[in-house]
């Protein structure tokens, strides 16, 4: 076995809290006035506002591997990414790395509104640090991959955003460092080309041998790309694990804190008050959280302050976006309840949760008829994980995928 | 596959301790960025003007008509006996090139801060790449002002303008000194407006400030005997009489004054790119 082509040993990065941002000059100016005038600086404890991004994090990755990073949002996968891909310095700690790097972490950065296609991939190409006849090597392949066509050179500022991150991840793509970073860019692009991309990446470990560092909150792609995945928790390593141990170790943490929420205090949306009745709690009955294509159950607590001839509840799930993608509510199956006022717990299941892995705000309400009594619209985040057995969800089916009742005739 | 281009080599990942830490081999690397980033310059800035390239001749043409309405014709500021439109048009040859590096590379971290905060190359690269694209503009400049020194050279060859010689060899020397002045200022400006916005609404006046205390539109002969060491502590005072001193030979001030002006443009420029450096390792931590 070779020598690592990554060694990460001990690195640690802290951010100054109250620091981040300008300091305009009038605060310095003060600080000098105070300090000149012989009294102590304003009295804040400078330890205390001390953050640490990442703390003590080591691990090391052999030539060829493709390396999963995962963690919750805060966890310090994108510090780690910055300090390997040397846009940012750690604090203490060391890396080693046997190889170029190239990296990923926004597509089209540096791209130039005015300037074509054509010179776009060079500039793009050299600001990712590949030289001139390198890129010129490349470019046919680039302009292959992005689907551009006759379009390369026409200003980028013309492209539509497709065409636009098309090209961007084509060049990035194509780049031939030993090492490379990416950052969720597969969230760019329509189905077909997000499939074109993860064919790339596969290409890129397995074809070109090259060493691939992939940060993503889709369990699928990581599931379908990576051998080990690095498992980050509040800056710290919680362990490098086979695949499958650390998709388990993330739903694991992931899981019981967001999954079973209080919700009577939140402010409330759409006008509603929740006087008549009033959510007070909702909780995924899975403890390990939702799976796509698995048995879902959620319940809802309401407390109910005046009788209802005719009383429903709503469960919707939203995208980051902002898009609906999933409505189950009582009503439309004509479950409705006629309700004395007490407390009472909703339950809501389905047998195959159909909703595609992802990140999704609830939205949560009560009504009767056109009439809503409460309403708490995308609040909390839920993760939808991909099943166990689950090889398809990222194939691009949309948001939901559904079981029907299908048959088949000679026509 | 293509050949590699190099062997890779290990790259260590520390954080810096120590205060020098300038990485030549790394901008050598980027050599094809720094070119690209140059003819983007070249090729972006004027692209949808309507009179394009045109702008680099009109730009000082015009600074150089109103300074010779109003300080020549209006104010009678003497112009040391040269014609004013010359003397001007000479003045502005040694001031623009020098404040348009220095305007285009003060903003080098909080402009880029986009570009820092997502991808890796070396810090100096852009700096660089403004001090060089704003050469073009110094080229139709210096074609300009030949244009009308041959214009007065051809009508009578008035007094105090000198024919050309082997001096105007030196002026690709006084060029470099201006190039390495401006961005030596731009780097120090540039790290303290990361840290301090305010100053980006400063900068244009003391531009203009620092212009106007440089003998642009007097002659350094008119600068009081006594002032004179405070002229000299300037180091532009010097380039521009040397500019004049190049195509006009009028320009008078002691070499012991451009000896000085050079001292303090190596130290500006060893100080800029020190204190640049250093910013720029975690500047993105603080965008």
């Amino acid at each position: 076995m070779s020598a690592p082509i990554i060694e990460v040993s001990g690195i640690s990065k802290r951010y100054r809290l109250g620091q981040i941002g300008m300091t305009s000059l009038r605060d310095d100016l003060q600080r000098l006035g105070r300090w000149l005038g012989g009294r102590p600086p304003a009295a804040v404890a400078e330890a205390s506002r001390d953050f640490w991004a990442l703390r003590d994090v080591s691990f090391s990755v052999a030539p060829g591997e493709v390396l999963g990073i995962i963690g919750r949002n805060g966890a310090g996968k994108s510090t780690l990414l910055k300090i390997l891909s040397r846009i940012t310095e750690p604090t203490a700690g060391e890396i080693k790395l046997r190889g170029r790097v190239g990296s990923l972490l926004e597509v089209g950065t540096g791209f130039h509104p005015e300037l074509s296609g054509r010179d776009n991939i060079f500039l793009n190409g050299s600001i990712l640090g590949m030289r001139k006849r390198e890129i010129a090597a490349k470019f046919d392949e680039i302009v292959a991959f992005a689907e551009v066509g006759e379009f390369i050179d026409t200003p980028v500022k013309r492209y539509s955003s497709g065409m636009y991150v098309r090209l961007a991840f084509a060049i990035a793509a194509h780049l031939e460092p030993e090492i490379l970073i990416v950052d969720e860019v597969l969230a760019v692009g329509d189905a077909q080309f997000q499939r074109k991309c993860i064919g790339r990446m596969q290409e890129i470990s397995h074809g070109h041998g090259r060493t691939v560092l992939f940060v993503s909150h889709s369990m699928a792609t990581i599931r379908r790309l990576c051998q080990r995945c690095v498992v980050l928790e509040n800056g710290r390593l919680k362990g490098v694990y086979p695949v499958e141990e650390a998709i388990d170790q993330y739903n694991r943490h992931f899981g019981p804190a967001g999954l079973d929420l209080e919700v009577s205090t939140r402010p409330r949306d759409w006008g509603t008050t929740g006087e008549d009745a009033r959510l007070l709690r909702v909780r995924c009955v899975n403890e390990r959280g939702l799976f796509f294509g698995e048995p879902f159950a959620v319940e809802l607590t309401l407390q109910v302050n005046k009788p209802f001839d005719a009383l429903m509840t709503g469960f919707c799930l939203n995208t980051i976006e902002g898009q609906r993608v999933m409505t189950i509510d009582s009503d439309a199956d004509r479950q409705t309840w006629q309700l004395q006022p007490g407390r009472y717990v909703v339950r809501i299941g389905l047998p195959r949760l159909p909703v595609s892995p992802g990140r999704y705000h609830l939205s949560i309400s009560i009504g009767q008829g056109r009439h809503f009594a409460d309403i708490i619209d995308g609040f909390a985040l839920w993760e939808v994980q991909p099943g166990q057995n689950d090889f398809e969800s990222d194939r691009g089916f949309g948001g939901c995928r559904l079981t029907s009742e299908t048959s088949i005739r000679p026509a | 596959m293509p050949d590699p281009i190099e062997p890779p080599p290990a790259v260590t990942i520390r954080p810096t301790r120590s205060w020098v830490d300038f990485d030549w081999r790394s901008l050598v690397a980027y050599r094809d960025l720094i070119s690209l980033l140059v003819q983007r310059d070249f090729t972006a800035r004027y692209k949808q003007t309507v009179l394009g390239p045109l702008w680099y001749i009109l730009n000082p043409f015009i600074t150089t008509l109103v300074f010779t309405v109003v300080f020549s014709r209006i104010m009678g500021i003497s112009t040391d006996g040269t014609p004013p439109m010359l003397f001007y048009l000479c003045g502005m040859l040694g001031w623009s090139y020098f404040s348009n590096v220095l305007g285009a590379t003060s903003n080098s971290l909080a402009g880029n801060a986009g570009l820092f905060s997502k991808v890796y190359f070396p810090r100096l690269v852009p700096p660089i790449a403004a001090t060089l694209s704003n050469l073009l503009a110094l080229g139709v400049q210096l074609a300009t002002f030949l244009v009308f020194y041959t214009q007065q050279l051809l009508s009578g060859a008035p007094d105090g303008i000198a024919a050309p010689g082997w001096r105007w060899l030196l002026f690709p020397l006084l060029a470099v000194h201006m190039a390495l002045l401006g961005l030596g200022v731009g780097l120090v400006l540039s790290t303290l407006t990361a840290k301090y916005r305010d100053l980006q609404h400063i900068q244009g006046f003391l531009v203009q400030l620092w212009m106007y205390a440089t003998p642009v539109i007097y002659p350094y002969s008119r600068i009081p005997v006594e002032w004179r060491w405070i002229a000299a502590l300037n180091p532009m005072t010097a380039v521009i009489e040397a500019t004049r001193w190049v195509f006009l030979g009028t320009g008078s001030v002691p070499s012991s004054t451009y000896l000085l002006s050079l001292v303090l443009t190596g130290g500006l420029l060893a100080l800029g790119l020190i204190v640049y450096q250093r910013a720029a390792r975690t500047f993105v931590d603080t965008v």
